[in-house]
């Protein structure tokens, strides 16, 4: 390429800059459409609430549901699963969280949490651990009769997805 | 040492077209006259087995896919498809499964023979981290291709290893969410980890050619770890030495990989992955496939969740930076008689936690694992900087040739001093 001998800024300087600038904005500008093209789409999207009918499950009962390809656990509670989870002192637990915390006031014997171990994902064991709650076959995680944690490697107790009491007997997920 | 190409095409035609594009005389160049070193054992035919293993796959998984279809209500039924109604499919897909365990028996072959011999060090740093690129795409692409039959193994092993990614502070579960392509391990995942399945074993086949490239820009290390001082003297040409070793080394390779694709071939497979996949139900006992089972077990040996994805993808991490940690100028473990003895047991270790990353998580097996966990970091961390400095090296040979005949000489002497008294 031909080389200008001018000292100081010149008018090629800027059309280089200029150029490179434009450049640049483009490509990043064709950057974004690719990674976004990751994320989960309308359709994955147009399944996310799903509403649940409570009726059936018995007493001390664990029912899984799907929502949005995640299994949900809701367990219907013994009065003493609730009175146990509710009488551990929050010092001893790995992820402080009280059970009134995790259920919906004048629903309380009813815990709904996403079935996912919150170490690697796997689906924990009902009625099965030391808690009174859940067992995580994959590495040993115990989960309590609130699904909080009490025995690691998982760091968190089992998330309380987002659902609302539509009537007495009847939850919408999502 | 680049070789000088002494090709001369033959013919007009052969010129011509040499004069337009000199692809003959590259070939000519580095895999007929490129000049190998004489001491060469058959530790150094794995890296044409491995590239034969790359061709296997390809030539296998591109066929596969011709009858394979991505997706998640079917795959596994078309995996059965490939295995019951497609002519021999049974032995493509046998052959692409165990496959995959051969190229990993190679590659592991292949790297201890570069820990041995000191391959890593000055000139081939550029080399060798090529090298655990290659090892790191292997890893990728195979982890994916498990993924593909959708059975229950796929499906969890997909979860955990797609999970670790949420151990990354703030970020982590946007990014499981992208790589998934939804809020669980779905049909969105296993048709882009088919997309990716496919597209990966080209970009090692890339960076193959540019570890080649490499090689053969710095010169082969060998067996006694010195430089090639004399082309004359020290090295043979690729062809016919090198070229028929090396077939033979594949041959006998082949024999082993059939033996395991025609009496065992679900041998290094697991039962579970015979089951279609459930999203509702884990398995009792979820294992990676063996080739992963060292780094399964570091995971598993720290009780924090961030430490323990760190650690994992630390020990592979580790192995880049080998040309440095190493402090020794001495390459070959011959002349190096603590190192000798520091790889072997780094060698029982590395296979120790193999078989710990194979057993439940509990008691025992757990204080193992930690123990080995820690050696495995402290032998590239603390020993390998360390002793360089204080061990003491045996004399090394002038050259390859004195090398090579100090060997001989010895055996021819000790013959002669004991003779026939075999029986
Ligand atoms: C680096 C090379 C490769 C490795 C290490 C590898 C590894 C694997 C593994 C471990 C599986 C699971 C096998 C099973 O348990 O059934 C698999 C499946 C599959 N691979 Fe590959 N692969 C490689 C290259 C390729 C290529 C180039 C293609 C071409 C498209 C391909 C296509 C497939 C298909 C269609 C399947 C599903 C069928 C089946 O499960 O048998 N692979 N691969
Ligand atoms: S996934 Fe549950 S303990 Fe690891």
């Amino acid at each position: 390429m031909a080389h200008t001998e001018t000292s100081g800024t010149n008018r090629r300087d800027f059309l280089y800059i200029a150029t490179g600038a434009v450049g640049a904005v483009g490509v990043a500008g064709m950057i974004w459409p690719f990674v976004s093209q990751l994320q989960p789409d309308a359709s994955v999207l147009a399944l996310s609430t799903t509403e649940v009918d409570l009726s059936p499950i018995q007493e001390g009962q664990i029912v899984t549901f799907m929502w949005r390809g995640k299994p949900i656990f809701v367990f219907n509670r013994l009065a003493k699963d609730v009175e146990l989870a509710r009488a551990v002192p929050l010092n001893q637990l790995i992820d402080p969280q009280t059970d009134q915390d995790r259920v919906k006031a004048g629903h309380d014997k009813w815990l709904v949490v996403i079935g996912i171990c919150t170490h690697l994902g796997c689906v924990p064991l009902g009625h099965q651990g030391n808690y009174d709650g859940w067992f995580c076959p994959c590495h040993g995680s115990q989960y309590d009769s609130s699904g909080r944690v009490r025995v690691g490697p998982a760091p968190l107790n089992l998330a309380v997805p987002p659902y609302t009491f539509v009537s007495d007997s009847k939850i919408v997920i999502g | 040492m680049e070789g000088h190409s002494t090709y001369q095409p033959q013919g007009k035609i052969a010129r011509w077209f040499e004069s337009r594009l000199p692809i003959m005389g590259l070939m000519h160049s580095s895999a007929v006259s490129y000049p190998t070193p004489k001491n060469l054992n058959y530790w150094y035919t794995f890296g044409a087995i491995l590239t034969m293993m790359l061709g296997v796959q390809i030539l296998s998984g591109v066929v596969l896919a011709m009858h394979y279809t991505a997706y998640a209500p079917i795959s596994f039924a078309r995996v059965e498809h490939i295995m019951r109604d497609v002519s021999f499919g049974w032995l493509l897909r046998y052959i692409h499964a165990n496959g995959a365990s051969m190229f990993f028996i190679a590659v592991y072959i292949h790297i201890f023979r570069g820990l041995y011999y000191g391959s890593y060090k000055a000139p081939r740093e550029v080399l060798w981290i090529l090298g655990v690129i290659i090892y790191l795409l292997m890893m990728a692409t195979a982890f994916m291709g498990y993924v593909l039959p959708w059975g229950q193994m796929s499906y969890w092993g997909a979860t955990v290893i797609t999970n670790l990614f949420s151990a990354i502070p703030v970020v982590g579960t946007v990014i499981v969410e992208w790589l998934w392509g939804g809020y669980s391990v779905g049909d969105p995942t296993l048709n882009r980890f088919f997309a990716l399945h496919y597209l990966l074993p080209f970009m090692i086949a890339g960076v193959v050619i540019l570890h080649i490239w490499a090689l053969h820009h710095v010169g082969q290390n060998n067996p006694d770890g010195v430089e090639v001082k004399s082309v004359a003297k020290d090295t043979v040409p690729f062809t016919p030495y090198a070229t028929v070793k090396d077939i033979f080394g594949m041959v006998v390779f082949l024999l082993f990989f059939s033996y395991f694709i025609f009496y065992i071939p679900n041998y290094m497979g697991h039962p579970d992955n015979y089951i279609p996949a459930n999203p509702l139900s884990t398995p009792a006992h979820i294992v990676p496939e063996w080739y992963f089972l060292p780094f399964y077990a570091i995971l598993r040996s720290i009780p924090d969740k961030l430490g323990g994805v760190l650690a994992m993808f630390s020990a592979i991490a580790v192995l880049a930076f080998l040309p440095w940690l190493d402090t020794s100028k001495v390459r070959s473990a011959r002349y190096r008689p603590l190192y000798r003895q520091f790889f072997w047991i780094f060698a029982v270790v590395a296979v120790g936690l193999g078989y710990l990353g194979s057993q439940p998580a509990e008691g025992g097996f757990v204080i193992a694992s930690r123990i080995l966990t820690a050696y495995y970091f402290i032998h590239f961390l603390i020993i390998l900087p360390l002793l360089g400095l204080f061990e003491r090296p045996k004399p090394l040979p002038a050259s390859i040739a004195d090398a090579v005949l100090a060997r001989n000489g010895a055996t021819v002497v000790a013959g002669a001093a004991a003779p026939q008294t075999k029986g």
